[in-house]
């Protein structure tokens, strides 16, 4: 599995039967191809979808069935389609059940930055500041430094922060981090990784308490 | 059909320094059949109201590289490029909403609400110059209604009344866009006969809609 594939099926690892499901755009969309096939959980598309699935195989690519990505999809038996101010009313009336959305940080206090970066190429928040405010976990899927190599968990934001809510979980390629009461709880490590490479990679300060089993963190 | 126009009949109803809502989630459920003949009209200084404006030189895209668009009030521009450097050249007008806040500021303009309160967006650099009120225990930031002069959408098809209906994930912002304007013209694949739809399937009732304009996909 390359880094995203690490982060996607971890998440997935992290959802609870029976949840409905928002994926981002990025990252986070790859969730999909780790439920298995009769998973009770529900994906909801921010453009007007729920029930989301991987593209068919031999299945044509349909431009008027995409994900929040504008990439084209499938869809699983019960799906509906909706328009948009249904759909960020099931976001904001807290009928979806959790979010998972890529970030460019995450400050120490589990605050995420995901819309702006002052200077560069980008004009946009889309639904990422609805998410946050509305549902009721958030996972951040994110890959633990930038391309350059820092560290993408710092202890105060660059960037202008999508929300003063802090998030519920981080999951990277190295680790997954919860957040309580605004701390940051390393609580597991990926195959091979030492807390000592997570502490090199990452400026925000976080207490440990390695889980056993990911069952025991799964429930908020 | 009545509402049954064509290109030269469209042109006129759509002025300079207008209002118009553009439906659509990225070029998935853009009328970009309408779009091509403002693009051929003279009409200049237009406010924008769509959730992107388009891909470089594609749908919305293509307006903004003729400088016919002024403002654009949406959420999400960082998929075009032309989009974010016109922005920074101070050549466009941007007024970024989160997609919820956008989406539910039109429902309002359609539905005679003169504004509503919503969370997204609550203590951030996006928020900074608007008015905040304490409801309950959460903060909200107040949104006025969205309104157009005109709205063009795309619908799959419509009945010889006016009656649409939307195609899979295509649905998106045109149903509330429908709403919320004075002149409301739907570019569609295929007119039926009254009847041909039935009233359980009918997404947008014919009162919403001026105009129609057909363009049949291609193969179809």
């Amino acid at each position: 599995m390359n880094v995203k594939q690490i982060i996607a099926s971890t998440v997935a690892k992290h959802l609870n039967e029976g949840e409905i499901v928002n994926l981002g755009i990025g990252i986070p969309t790859l969730v999909t191809d780790y439920l298995h096939d009769d998973s009770s959980i529900y994906i909801h598309s921010e453009n007007g979808i729920l029930g989301v699935a991987p593209v068919p195989e031999e299945q044509e690519p349909d431009f008027d069935l995409v994900n929040a990505g504008k990439i084209p999809v499938g869809i699983n038996e019960g799906a509906s389609f909706f328009d948009s101010a249904d759909s960020f009313a099931m976001i904001r009336g807290g009928h979806v059940d959790v979010a998972v959305i890529g970030a460019l940080e995450v400050d120490e206090k589990g605050r995420i930055a995901n819309w702006s970066v002052p200077g560069k190429n980008v004009l946009g928040v889309g639904g990422a500041m609805d998410l946050v405010e509305g549902v009721g976990r958030v996972i951040i899927a994110t890959t633990h430094t930038t391309k350059d190599g820092l560290p993408k968990i710092v202890e105060h934001a660059h960037y202008p922060l999508t929300s003063q809510r802090s998030v519920d979980l981080i999951i990277t390629e190295l680790a997954t981090f919860r957040v309580k009461e605004q701390q940051l709880i390393l609580s597991e490590l990926a195959e091979g990784v030492t807390i000592e490479e997570v502490k090199r990679k990452t400026t925000a300060k976080f207490i440990i308490e390695l889980t056993e089993s990911i069952e025991e963190i799964s429930v908020s | 059909m009545k509402k049954l126009i064509t290109k030269e009949q469209v042109i006129p109803l759509i002025q300079n320094g207008h209002t118009v809502m553009v439906g659509g989630f990225g070029l998935t459920g853009a009328p970009l059949t309408l779009i091509e003949m403002l693009g051929d009209s003279p009409v200049k200084e237009l406010t924008v109201i769509s959730n992107n404006l388009g891909e470089p030189g594609k749908g919305l895209g293509k307006l903004l590289v003729q400088k016919k668009i002024k403002k654009a009030i949406g959420s999400f521009f960082t998929s075009n490029i032309d989009a974010v450097k016109a922005s920074q050249a101070g050549e466009l007008e941007v007024e970024l909403l989160p997609q919820g806040t956008m989406a539910e500021a039109i429902r309002a303009g359609g539905a005679g609400v003169g504004a509503i309160y919503i969370k997204a967006s609550v203590d951030t650099l996006l928020s900074e110059e608007k008015e905040m009120r304490v409801i309950g225990d959460s903060k909200y930031v107040f949104q006025e209604a969205l309104k157009a002069d005109v709205a063009i959408i795309k619908a799959y098809k419509c009945d010889t009344l006016g009656n649409l209906i939307y195609r899979k994930s295509a649905r998106n912002f045109n149903p509330p866009m429908a709403t919320a304007a004075k002149v409301v013209i739907a570019e569609v694949e295929e007119i039926v006969e009254v009847g041909q739809l039935t009233p359980d399937e009918i997404v947008t009732p014919h009162l919403y809609v001026n105009y129609v304009v057909l363009h049949r996909k291609e193969g179809a």
